[in-house]
C-alpha cells in the first residue's frame, strides 16, 4: 500500500485532440444545453418542450423576411464580433465593443443630419467614414493609454462604453424628433439620403455582403499578413515580441485602432442599413454578445459566421415564442445565458482529460 | 442648506447597492477572479428576494415583517449565490474564460431578474402592481430617537438596516483582507496562486468561498434597491447599470473596502447630482450623468501613471490556476 492517497479523479492536459472529437464534445454540450433548457421551460411554463423548439425554428427562419431579418442581424453581431478578434488575439481584452460601435453609429447619424442637403455622393462617402473615425478614436482612447502606461484596458474600455451612451443620450437631445419625445425617430426617411440602398431590391443584402468582405479580409490579415503575425506574437508573449524586435505598444495602438474601426462599420451599418436611426439601446448588448461569439468561434473568423448565426437564430426564436405562448420576452436571455454556459463549461473537457483513479493502482 | 441635505441623504441611498457591489466584488477580486456577472447577481438576489417576500405575503394570512425579511434575506442569498457558484465552477474548476463567463452570467442574471419581474407583474395585475409593502416596512425601519434628532436624523439615521450593515460589513471586510491570517493568504491566492499553494493554502477553496461571498453581497446590494430603495416591488431594468458603476467602484477604491464607503458616497452623489443643480438644461444633465464614469477613468489612468505597488489589481487576476501548468 502507497502511504500518499492518490485522488479519485485526476486532471490531465490533453496533447491534442482530434478536430472531430473535439466538435463532438461541443455538440453534445449544445445537445446539454437544450435538454437543460427544456427542463427550465417545463418547470417554469409547464409548456411542451418539442412545441416550444418548433416555436424556435419558426420564429428564427419560418417565412422569408424572418430569414433575411435574421441573418442580417447575425451579420452586424458577426461584425462586431470580427472587431475584438485582432485585440483579443493580442491579449487586449477589448470589452468596449459596445461602446466603439456606438460612436460609430453616432458619427454616421450626425452626417446623415447635418448634412442632409449635400450631394447624395458626398453622404455616402462620409457617413461610413465618420463612422469609422469615431470607432477608431474609442478604441484607441484605451489603447494609448495602455501602450504608454499599462493602464488596465478591461476596465478602461468597459466604463468608454457608458461615456458613449451618455455622449448618444446628448446627441438625442438636439436630434430628437418630435421636439421632447427623447426619441430621434427615422432619420431622412423622405429623401432617405445616406441610407444603404437596396440591392437587387433586397434592403438586407447588402449589409450581409460587407460584413462577409470584412470576414474573409480579417481572416487573410490575420492569418497571412505580417501585422497579423505580429499581433499572435504580442499575444503570446509581450517578452518574445520585443526580443524579436517588434515595437508592442505600435502593435497595440494599431490593432485597437483596427478593431475600433471594425466597431465603427458595424455602428454605420446598424444606422445607415438597419435602424435608420440613433438610440441609446441601438446596439443593445450586442458589443458583449460578440465578445462571446469571438471567444466560442476561438478567435477563427470563419467559425464566427457560423456562431453568430446560431445565438442570432436562437434568440430570434425566443422572441417568437415569448408572443406565441405569452412568455415574456426576457425568456431568451435566460436560454442563452444556460446555452452560453454549457458551451463554455465544455472546452474544458477539450483541453483537458479526466483521469479516474483505478483500484489496486498504486503510485509511481 | 435643505437641498443640500437631501442631496447628501439621497446619496447616501444611491451608494448602499454600490458599496455592496463594490465588496463583493473587491473580495472576489483579491482571490484573483474578475467577475463581470455583478450585475447580473445583483439582479438575481432582488429579484430571488421580492419574489421570496411576494409569496410569503401571499401566504401568510397575517404577514409578519420580520418574517417577511427573513425569508427575502434568504431568498437573494441563496439565488445571488448560485449565480457565483456557477461562475466559480466554470472559471476555476473548468477553467472557462473568466470575462467571458462573467459577462455571460450578466447576461443570464438580467434576464433571470426581468424575466421572473415580468411574470410576477403580470400575477399581480400589471406593471408596477407588485406589492411586498409588509416585508418592505421591516427594511425601510428607520433608527428610532435617532432619527427623529435634527439635521443629522434625517441624514444619517433615517435609512434601513441594510444601510447600516453595508457599512460594517465593509469595516469587517478591511478588517478580514489586511489584519488577519486568513485575509493574507485569501490575497496571496490572488497575488500569485502557485506561491500560496506552496505555502499550503487551498487555493480552489480559496477561491469558491471569495466568488460565492462576493456573489451573496452583490446580491444584497440588488436586494436593498428592491426593498428599500423603490419599496418592494418590481419594474424591468430599472436597477440600471448600477452594477457595472459597482465594478467602477473596486477600481475607484483600489480594491480597499474602506475607500469604497466613501466612494460609494461619492459616486452615489455623482449619480444624481444632475438633479440637484439648478438651470441645467437636458443636454447638460446627460454629460453629468457620465460623470461617475468619467471619474474612474480618471483614477484608473492616474494610478497606473503612479505606478504604486500597493494601487494595482491583484497581479493573478483573471488568471485560471492549473497546479501542473507552470
Amino acid at each position: 500500500m502507497s502511504a500518499v492517497k492518490e485522488p479519485l479523479l485526476h486532471i490531465l492536459k490533453r496533447d491534442g485532440i482530434h478536430p472531430a472529437r473535439a466538435l463532438m464534445i461541443r455538440l453534445a454540450a449544445v445537445l446539454a444545453s437544450l435538454v437543460v433548457c427544456a427542463v427550465v421551460i417545463v418547470l417554469i411554463t409547464g409548456l411542451n418542450p418539442l412545441e416550444v423548439y418548433a416555436g424556435i425554428w419558426d420564429g428564427a427562419v419560418g417565412t422569408n423576411r424572418r430569414m433575411w431579418v435574421t441573418f442580417r442581424d447575425a451579420a452586424i453581431l458577426l461584425c462586431i464580433g470580427l472587431a475584438v478578434t485582432p485585440a483579443f488575439r493580442m491579449r487586449f481584452w477589448n470589452i468596449g465593443a459596445e461602446g466603439q460601435t456606438l460612436a460609430g453609429a453616432m458619427a454616421a447619424a450626425a452626417v446623415m443630419i447635418y448634412l442632409r442637403d449635400a450631394p447624395a455622393w458626398a453622404v455616402y462617402a462620409l457617413c461610413p467614414l465618420a463612422g469609422v473615425a469615431a470607432g477608431m478614436l474609442w478604441g484607441l482612447l484605451p489603447a494609448v493609454c495602455k501602450a504608454r502606461w499599462n493602464t488596465n484596458e478591461t476596465l478602461f474600455t468597459l466604463m468608454l462604453n457608458y461615456v458613449a451612451t451618455q455622449v448618444v443620450s446628448f446627441g438625442i437631445v438636439y436630434w430628437e424628433n418630435p421636439k421632447g419625445s427623447n426619441h430621434v425617430g427615422l432619420i431622412n426617411s423622405s429623401g432617405r439620403q445616406g441610407w444603404l440602398p437596396d440591392l437587387a431590391g433586397n434592403g438586407y443584402l447588402l449589409p450581409i455582403l460587407i460584413v462577409l468582405t470584412l470576414t474573409a479580409l480579417l481572416y487573410i490579415y490575420m492569418n497571412f499578413t505580417k501585422q497579423g503575425y505580429e499581433i499572435a506574437v504580442v499575444g503570446e508573449s509581450e517578452n518574445t515580441a520585443r526580443y524579436a524586435g517588434i515595437r508592442v505598444s505600435r502593435v497595440i495602438v494599431r490593432t485597437m485602432a483596427l478593431s475600433g474601426a471594425m466597431a465603427g462599420v458595424a455602428g454605420y451599418l446598424l444606422t445607415c442599413g438597419v435602424g435608420h436611426t440613433i438610440s441609446t439601446s441601438l446596439v443593445g448588448g450586442r458589443g458583449f454578445t460578440a465578445i462571446v461569439v469571438a471567444w466560442l468561434a476561438k478567435l477563427n473568423p470563419l467559425a464566427m459566421t457560423l456562431v453568430a448565426f446560431l445565438l442570432v437564430f436562437m434568440q430570434k426564436g425566443a422572441n417568437q415564442i415569448a408572443t406565441q405562448f405569452g412568455l415574456n420576452e426576457n425568456a431568451s436571455e435566460i436560454l442563452t445565458g444556460i446555452i452560453l454556459f454549457f458551451v463554455l463549461g465544455c472546452e474544458f473537457f477539450i483541453r483537458y482529460r479526466v483521469a479516474v483513479r483505478r483500484r489496486g493502482e498504486g503510485v509511481k | 442648506m435643505n437641498d443640500i441635505l437631501v442631496f447628501v441623504q439621497k446619496a447616501i441611498a444611491q451608494s448602499v447597492p454600490l458599496l455592496y457591489g463594490a465588496n463583493g466584488e473587491i473580495l472576489t477580486q483579491k482571490s484573483g477572479n474578475l467577475n463581470l456577472g455583478v450585475p447580473g447577481m445583483m439582479y438575481m438576489g432582488g429579484i430571488a428576494g421580492l419574489m421570496g417576500a411576494f409569496y410569503y405575503e401571499r401566504a401568510a394570512a397575517v404577514p409578519s415583517p420580520v418574517a417577511g425579511m427573513l425569508i427575502a434575506l434568504l431568498c437573494a442569498l441563496l439565488a445571488s449565490g448560485l449565480g457565483a457558484l456557477i461562475y466559480s465552477l466554470l472559471t476555476i474548476t473548468l477553467r472557462a474564460d473568466q470575462n467571458v463567463t462573467g459577462l455571460a452570467l450578466t447576461t443570464f442574471g438580467m434576464g433571470f431578474g426581468n424575466f421572473f419581474g415580468g411574470s410576477l407583474s403580470q400575477l399581480a395585475g400589471g406593471v408596477g402592481q407588485i406589492s411586498t409593502a409588509v416585508t418592505a416596512s421591516a427594511f425601510r425601519a428607520k433608527i428610532p430617537w435617532l432619527c427623529d434628532l435634527p439635521v443629522v436624523g434625517s441624514v444619517l439615521f433615517s435609512h434601513g438596516f441594510l444601510t447600516y450593515f453595508a457599512l460594517i460589513s465593509a469595516v469587517l471586510l478591511n478588517a478580514f483582507l489586511y489584519h488577519t491570517r486568513k485575509g493574507l493568504s485569501l490575497r496571496s491566492v490572488g497575488e500569485n496562486p502557485a506561491t500560496a499553494d506552496a505555502a499550503g493554502v487551498n487555493v480552489t477553496l480559496s477561491k469558491y468561498l471569495a466568488t460565492v461571498v462576493g456573489g451573496m453581497f452583490a446580491g444584497l446590494g440588488g436586494l436593498f434597491f428592491v426593498m428599500e430603495y423603490t419599496g418592494g416591488t418590481w419594474v424591468n431594468n430599472g436597477f440600471g447599470d448600477r452594477g457595472w458603476l459597482a465594478i467602477a467602484l473596486v477600481i475607484f477604491a483600489r480594491w480597499r473596502p474602506l475607500n469604497a464607503v466613501w466612494g460609494s458616497v461619492l459616486f452615489g452623489g455623482l449619480y444624481i447630482l444632475y438633479l440637484y443643480i439648478h438651470g441645467l438644461d437636458r443636454s447638460m444633465q446627460e454629460i453629468f450623468k457620465a460623470l461617475p464614469y468619467l471619474v474612474t477613468l480618471a483614477v484608473l489612468v492616474l494610478t497606473s501613471l503612479r505606478k504604486k505597488r500597493e494601487d494595482q489589481p491583484p497581479a493573478g487576476l483573471g488568471r485560471p490556476y492549473f497546479r501542473e501548468e507552470r
